[in-house]
């Protein structure tokens, strides 16, 4: 058996999983140590499955920790952050686009070396030993001991990265490091800058992972645990100290994962109705699809692994006005059980027109029976067309697909969405983020570019194809059950030469021991 | 806006924000996008360098003046960021070769991310930019200019890389060889180079160039900017600071792209928000027609610009997905860019369509020489 956690900001889920079925799960508010509101959880999931402990064969706990820390600047370390690029980019310095606040909380060390690469592999300048090594020594001097490496072009070829590496670990020994090429793709700033905010989170990596393991140690869980990440794979526990970063938006990734997994569609458009806000995300494969913009967390701009998530304002306790009709954004959020209507409050909901309208049942009804039926039903269209919009938003062709509802909220929607082929409204939504992380599976992905002057096309995406299978087997993967499931070309446009930057994804299962 | 030699515009950093968002709207989907530009110039200005603009008719007539710009591939540009002094070196390898100074500079390009151009070389070293260049607009190719077309040689140029090396191409049958022979340079060089061109009179920029261009991209960013704040319709307010129009709104519903002798050719569909109808645009880089149910609306040289629905936020062409939701634009170019010669270049048959040019209504809102 498996056990999936998601440690939210409100509640912590955990759910217990036998293979394929939910045998027994259980909510408790996540409390501010995080340690005991897991072991809270645990405790309660054993004891009413009757499950021991030592039939627990692998964990894997969601966390937002993580992104949370960098939003709120809170238990960040230092960090120093090495580019090897010179002459280039010397007009850019690393943190150039930061909030001032978060490059000072950090320390804003920075320091520029010769080496890095051409898109095609050539060298920029050559590698000199020397020069990492004074840096390396200044930075000791400052006593930090994060360093965060990028070099340009790393996508390309990891090999500056790497022997700058190995000389900062000679010189600050058992120093954190932070290769920007394992963290990020092609994209010098967008990819260090995931680096450095990896870099000032591994002290924190470390406390989190530690509390989690301390949990499964008191519970007497002797069993692996992994952490997921943003594009709805897992992390081990060890990869996950090193690599806190990949945690960011693994929430509405869980919880689209467990739509997928409790309807059993892998093709769908998932709507996670919350109580204030609606996030609406499209599954391609069972995972969902992620975000081609740049993505900024904490106002650092990224271009991490991140779904693609459409948020808008409707919840189950979003306002609803009259005249003229408006539902939301503002909600009266975690007060619904005392303001709206249906339970004795006065203010006007969503909730109470589901309620009027007769397509839920809770609350007190007769509180809401003076309503205006036109009224209601008015509202009830609006809520409806609200929602087909923001499916139609995030479609990726015209034609119709799935919808699946969770959250609380989904019992505002009562019929067929336009533009969906069918609408599914699963049971256990309650814990789908917590069913996202069990079911979680292991990813690795290409991301380069190709020069097409030796290779054919076909060759060089076969090398990509490779390349990502060969990092989904390192994570874990059982080597039958892997498979690409994303293939991205860009042709680099202006160039007569030709080059092509692939995008590669494979996925397989996690392997469990016994 | 009224300058005399001792009166330049000094333009400030949150002006740089809004010449940035005015060029993306410009930049008719190509170009690149201006951010690592912005980034660059607030960059130079933090560390005390201050870009001086003027206005191109106080421009002595005998003074020596050079566009400026980037070239290379955008990709190259997120990856291998700029050295800074790229431009500027290849304006000193110009200047050794001519054996005379360059006072003067200007952009090549104000649509997309060589609309700074200028500003940067002014701010590193003191040089002038003029508010003014060579498109109004944005082109994938080195010959597509108002400077082509009326005749100004583009050699002699320079290519100059991050390294500091460069190279001055003396001679050329013509702008399209000078586009080749650039080109195969910048990709030895790593794929991107900083370029300066040409050695005009100011006499001969006046004749040629596109006036007041940075002016117009200050104001279009403004009016946009602006928009957002008092949730007006920033799709609304670029068109009207164009005296262009709204061709379309709706969502994007098809996209195809593939890559032939270095352009990024593709086509665009979007279907209206109310109502089954349809407008295609065809890509090549930019945005170069408008069909709304299969009658051709807008054409290059005229401006379509794809800008997002919500907040006016240009779109380029290298991020068109399916259910982006936008306004499309159509802006009248340039009256330079409508004469007979000048649509040989620019116009949709220098793109390989059998078709004609047909303007948009409206005047261009600058200053025409």
């Amino acid at each position: 058996m498996h056990i999936g956690i998601d440690v939210g900001s409100t509640n912590t889920d955990a759910v217990l999983m036998k293979g394929t079925q939910v045998v027994s799960w259980y909510k408790t508010p996540t409390t501010h140590d995080v340690t005991s509101g897991i072991t809270s959880a645990l405790t309660n999931l054993l004891a009413q499955s009757g499950a021991k402990p030592s039939q627990v064969n692998a964990v894997m706990i969601g966390t937002t920790h993580f992104t949370n820390a960098v939003v709120e600047r809170r238990r960040l370390s230092q960090a120093a952050c090495i580019r090897l690029g010179l002459p280039a980019t010397a007009a850019l310095p690393p943190m150039i686009d930061w909030p001032p606040d978060l490059r000072e909380t950090i320390g804003n060390h920075w320091y520029l070396a010769h080496g890095g690469h051409e898109f095609d592999g050539r060298v920029i300048m050559p590698f000199d030993e020397q020069e990492i090594r004074g840096i390396a020594r200044q930075i000791r001097a400052k006593g930090v001991d994060s360093i965060a490496i990028s070099a340009v072009f790393s996508p390309v070829d990891q090999a500056h990265e790497h022997r700058a590496a190995q000389i900062v670990a000679e010189e600050i020994p058992g120093a954190d490091l932070s290769i920007s090429s394992e963290i990020g793709r092609i994209g010098l700033l967008e990819r260090e800058n995931a680096a450095i905010m990896n870099a000032c989170l591994r002290d924190l990596a470390k406390a989190i992972v530690n509390s989690f393991r301390q949990s499964l140690k008191e519970m007497q869980i002797d069993a692996p645990f992994y952490i997921s990440q943003n594009d709805g794979t897992l992390m081990s526990a060890d990869y996950a100290e090193k690599y806190p970063v990949f945690t960011f938006a693994s929430g509405p990734t869980n919880s689209m994962r467990g739509a997928a997994f409790l309807s059993g569609v892998k093709e769908a458009m998932v709507v996670d109705i919350g109580g204030t806000t609606s996030d609406v995300g499209m599954l391609v494969h069972g995972f969902p699809r992620e975000a081609s913009l740049a993505v900024q967390v904490g106002g650092v701009r990224t271009n991490f692994r991140m779904p693609d998530v459409y948020s808008f304002g409707l919840g189950g306790g979003s306002l609803v006005r009259r005249d003229p009709l408006l539902i939301g954004p503002q909600s009266v959020g975690y007060e619904l059980t005392s303001k709206a209507l249906i339970f004795g409050g006065d203010v006007l909901t969503t909730s109470d027109i589901a309620v009027a309208a007769g397509v839920a049942d809770f609350g007190d009804k007769q509180r809401v029976a003076g309503l205006d039926p036109a009224f209601v039903q008015d509202a009830l269209d609006r809520i409806q067309t609200m929602v087909a919009e923001a499916v139609d938003r995030m479609k990726t062709s015209a034609a119709p697909i799935p919808v699946i509802l969770v959250g609380g909220g989904s019992v505002l929607i009562s019929k067929p969405v336009q533009g969906a082929s069918e609408v599914i409204k699963p049971e256990n939504y309650a814990v789908a983020n917590a069913i996202g992380a069990a079911i979680a599976q292991v990813g690795g992905e290409t991301d380069r570019v190709f020069s097409l002057e030796k290779l054919t096309r076909d060759q060089a995406l076969d090398q990509a194809k490779q390349e990502a299978i060969e990092k989904v087997l390192a994570a874990g993967a059982e080597p039958g059950s892997v498979q690409i499931v994303e293939v991205e070309e860009v042709p680099l446009a202006y160039l007569p030469s030709s080059a092509i930057r692939m995008h590669v994804k494979a996925i397989g299962d996690l392997r469990i021991e016994g | 806006m009224s300058q005399n030699h001792h009166d330049y515009w000094n333009v400030t950093p949150d002006e740089v924000e809004s010449i940035a968002l005015g060029a993306g709207i410009l930049g008719t989907g190509g170009g690149g996008n201006p951010y690592l530009g912005k980034l660059r110039l607030w960059e130079t200005m933090k560390r005390g360098g201050r870009p001086k603009v003027i206005s191109p008719d106080q421009v002595p007539d005998e003074a020596r003046i050079s566009t400026v710009g980037g070239m290379g591939a955008p990709t190259v540009g997120i990856e291998r960021l700029s050295q800074g002094e790229e431009m500027l070196g290849a304006v000193k390898m110009l200047e050794q070769h001519l054996g005379a100074p360059i006072p003067y500079v200007i952009s090549g390009e104000i649509g997309g991310s060589n609309s700074l151009s200028a500003l940067i070389v002014s701010a590193q070293s003191g040089r002038i930019a003029v508010d003014g260049d060579g498109m109004g607009r944005a082109f994938p190719e080195l010959q597509m200019n108002t400077f082509v077309i009326g005749g100004i040689p583009v050699a002699p140029l320079a290519v100059c890389d991050v390294r500091g090396q460069s190279t001055v191409v003396s001679h050329v049958l013509n702008a399209r060889w000078a586009e080749r022979i650039a080109c195969a340079v910048t990709v030895q060089m790593g794929g991107s180079s900083g370029l300066a061109a040409r050695s005009m009179t100011g006499a001969e920029m006046k004749r040629a160039a596109v006036w007041d261009t940075l002016t117009l991209a200050k104001k279009l960013g403004e009016v946009v900017r602006q928009a957002r704040i008092r949730r007006d319709d920033p799709a609304l307010a670029a068109a009207d600071t164009m005296n262009g129009q709204i061709l379309f709104r709706g969502k994007i519903v098809d996209v195809t792209r593939r890559t032939t002798a270095g352009f990024a050719r593709g086509h665009l569909r979007l279907r209206a928000n109310s109502g089954s109808d349809e407008l295609d645009i065809d890509i090549q880089n930019e945005n170069l027609i408008a069909r709304r149910d299969g009658e051709v609306i807008a054409v290059v040289p005229d401006l379509i610009t794809l800008v997002t629905e919500d907040d006016g936020e240009p779109v380029g062409t290298e991020v068109l997905r399916y259910g982006l939701r936008v306004a499309v634009l159509g802006m009248p170019c340039t009256p330079q860019l409508r004469t007979e010669t000048a649509l040989q270049f620019v116009g949709p048959r220098a793109f390989g369509y059998e078709i004609d040019y047909k303007p948009l209504a409206g005047r261009w809102p600058g200053r025409v020489n």
